[in-house]
């Protein structure tokens, strides 16, 4: 892996008021992204504003397609042209680039996609918050795959994981989301952004050995295959199709076989290099609460809460999603009571951790339907329920 | 000489084929085969930098051309080649980017595209070859088949109206636009030539047999004869009204080139009109 400095021309170093869809965008552009290529809805098309506002004096290009077919599939052509790319999204439109996130993944591209959550399903919520799209972002496409997911829970933090979305896009050659929602994502903080050269932004893996040589999908040592970008002579081929090393199309039981298990295993091989995770007073906790994004922030107040009345409760921030971190709350289920988890929708993310916890710990799911954030109460009576 | 050589020596595609995914997947006598001869014959009379041809296709037999081109090709999903090149043009604006597809992936599943890169003057060049009917899928009725047709899915005849599609791309704002049956050899490899040259939106469409499906459900002989059918069927009429281009069943085809303006390309009109507003602040792209 190649880590160079941020190209300060995207750099817009200094202490800023942006909000968090403001921030995306800043984050992109600090990352080196070049491309974007996106289509309004709400609440997300602030994130797009700011990029096409920006980029002019950038350098590079912003176009707003017609529909988000074609906004993914053009991230696509143009991670292959050469160029860092991202778009930026709510549910429905998150939806229509389903089919081609699974292109993505098949043929290992490079590319970020901001998620920035209403509630659903169809149109919904527009202009009110959800978490409903958590395991859309991990199943939505057909077929066997894996993708990275980030959860930022403020506006720094929607710089900072734009940027480390793409740093593991590029380092795993696959799609990365940035899973936000509306309340962090027109949620205006301070967003200090540091100077270029205090920024590392992970270089494409460049394929440099001898042309004829090349094999698009032959892996290397980390079981990533170099890339090389079209015009330069390599004459390659991919596809959508089942393939093989050359990129050819192989429709057979073996090759699928060889194909998909490498797709997922690239990622949850690595999961313990990719999650990150925020941990508070965890250590004698008897009750972990488990959040993300703004329910993380709402969590709080519950867990000042439950704490001033005696309560042992620690808390668990996940600032990545996907991959799920299984160990972690493995670890944890042998030691805790219970986990409870807050989240804007009807029971998604807290499948997963009712899975690790495996009946070794309880499993308490506080849903909110989406249109506004958690009543801090709400948390706090199941915490208590959890630790009877 | 072995035997293979020698039969590696009279193909003279072959620099400009992946031989080694050789024999296609084409049914004997399909027509798309024809096209992409032609476009190799574009290549090679053009000499352009072949590093610099991208393919496109998407989904459908003529998406599988995409595969067999000895260039930086991609084969990617139904419906979605224009916008792949966009992105492929737009990230490298030196490419000289083809989307090589078929009627049902550009003009059904993918129309909205289409009508979007003409619109915006996008510089790829898109062959569409026009069999008109879902091949790859079983012969259904696309929005190409004319009136009278029948296919899978239209087993009593189609009876909806049918795209004109250089009507449809001169409407779109297209910058070149050419009709011409797989027969035409030569005028093809022209057209693919002069819009491989144009810096702007063009459309070839390529009147094909498909002998398998179409021909076969609608008793119009064998590939050869179809071929030869089209062509003989066919009056060149460069420049004619595209108001006047649609296609009846089995019916006179007017061919030739239709439309060859000039007009800014996407990037040509951004780096201008940015250049106006923002001055020196402007980072020029892509000139
Ligand atoms: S099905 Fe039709 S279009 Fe497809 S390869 Fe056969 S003849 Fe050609």
């Amino acid at each position: 892996m190649k880590k160079v400095k941020a190209d300060p021309k995207g750099v817009l170093t200094g202490s800023h008021y942006l909000d968090g869809d403001y921030a995306i965008a800043e984050g992109g552009l600090a990352a080196g992204c070049r491309f974007f290529a996106g289509y309004p809805i709400t609440p997300s098309t602030e994130t797009a504003e700011r990029f096409a506002e920006r980029i002019p004096s950038v350098g590079g290009v912003f176009i707003q397609m017609e529909d988000e077919l074609a906004s993914i599939t053009a991230l696509i052509g143009a991670a292959w042209g050469g160029k860092k790319s991202m778009t930026v999204t709510s549910g429905p439109g998150f939806s229509l680039m389903m089919e081609n996130i699974g292109l993505a993944c098949m043929m290992e591209t490079p590319l970020v996609i901001a998620n920035v959550q209403r509630g659903g399903p169809s149109t919904g919520l527009p202009t009110l918050t959800g978490q409903q799209d958590m395991m859309q972002a991990k199943w939505g496409s057909h077929g066997d795959y894996e993708i990275i997911a980030l959860s930022p829970d403020s506006p720094q933090e929607c710089f900072d994981l734009t940027i480390e979305a793409f740093n593991l896009s590029e380092i795993y050659r696959v799609p990365v989301f940035v899973m936000t929602d509306e309340c962090v994502g027109h949620m205006h903080e301070k967003v200090v952004i540091p100077p270029a050269e205090e920024i590392e932004v992970v270089e494409r893996k460049w394929y440099e050995g001898p042309k004829d040589k090349y094999l698009p999908y032959k892996l290397d040592k980390d079981g990533i295959p170099f890339m090389v970008k079209a015009g330069d002579g390599y004459r390659f081929h991919t596809t959508g199709l089942t393939h093989d090393e050359r990129g050819y199309p192989v429709i057979n039981a073996e090759c699928q076989a060889e194909t998909i298990p490498r797709l997922s295993d690239k990622i949850t091989d690595n999961a313990d290099k990719i999650i990150m995770l925020e941990e508070d007073q965890i250590d004698n906790a008897e009750i972990v609460v488990i959040s993300y994004g703004i329910t993380s922030r709402v969590s709080i107040r519950a867990v000042q809460l439950a704490r001033k009345a005696g309560m042992k409760i620690g808390t668990l921030r996940l600032k990545t999603v996907w991959p799920f971190p299984e160990k972690r709350i493995k670890q944890l289920a042998k030691k805790i009571k219970a986990f409870v988890v807050p989240e804007i929708n009807y029971g998604q993310v807290v499948l997963e951790v009712e899975r690790c916890a495996a009946g070794k710990a309880g499993t308490y799911h506080v849903p909110h339907m989406g249109g506004w954030v958690h009543d801090p109460n709400d948390i706090l009576n199941v915490i208590k329920e959890a630790a009877k | 000489m072995t035997k293979e050589d020698r039969l590696e020596a009279k193909n003279p595609s072959e620099k400009f084929l992946r031989m080694d995914r050789i024999p296609h997947i084409w049914c004997p006598g399909c027509g798309i085969g024809t096209v992409v001869t032609s476009f190799n014959e574009a290549l090679k009379k053009s000499k352009i930098d072949l590093d610099d041809v991208v393919v496109v296709s998407g989904i459908g037999c003529t998406g599988r051309v995409a595969g067999y081109v000895k260039l930086d090709s991609f084969h990617s999903t139904h419906g979605r080649a224009i916008p792949f090149a966009t992105g492929l043009k737009l990230a490298n604006p030196n490419l000289n980017v083809v989307v090589f597809s078929g009627d049902g992936d550009i003009f059904g599943i993918g129309g909205n595209h289409f009508i979007h890169a003409a619109r915006r003057n996008m510089d790829i060049t898109v062959i569409c070859v026009n069999n008109f009917n879902y091949a790859m899928t079983g012969g259904q009725v696309a929005a190409t088949t004319p009136i009278g047709a029948n296919a899978s899915t239209a087993p009593y005849g189609n009876f909806e109206f049918s795209f004109s599609l250089p009507y449809l791309a001169e409407a779109a704002g297209a910058t070149y636009v050419a009709r011409w049956t797989a027969l035409h050899l030569r005028r093809v490899t022209k057209s693919i030539q002069e819009a491989l040259a144009k810096p702007g939106f063009s459309l070839i469409e390529v009147i094909t047999p498909c002998v398998t499906l179409y021909a076969r459900r609608n008793r119009l002989g064998d590939g050869l004869n179809l071929l030869k059918y089209y062509y003989d069927k066919s009056v060149i009429e460069h420049g004619a009204d595209t108001r006047t281009l649609d296609i009846s069943y089995q019916g006179k085809l007017v061919v030739g080139k239709f439309i060859d303006k000039e007009k800014p390309t996407f990037l040509h009109a951004m780096n201008e009109h940015m250049t106006k507003i923002l001055g020196d602040k402007f980072v020029k792209y892509g000139e």
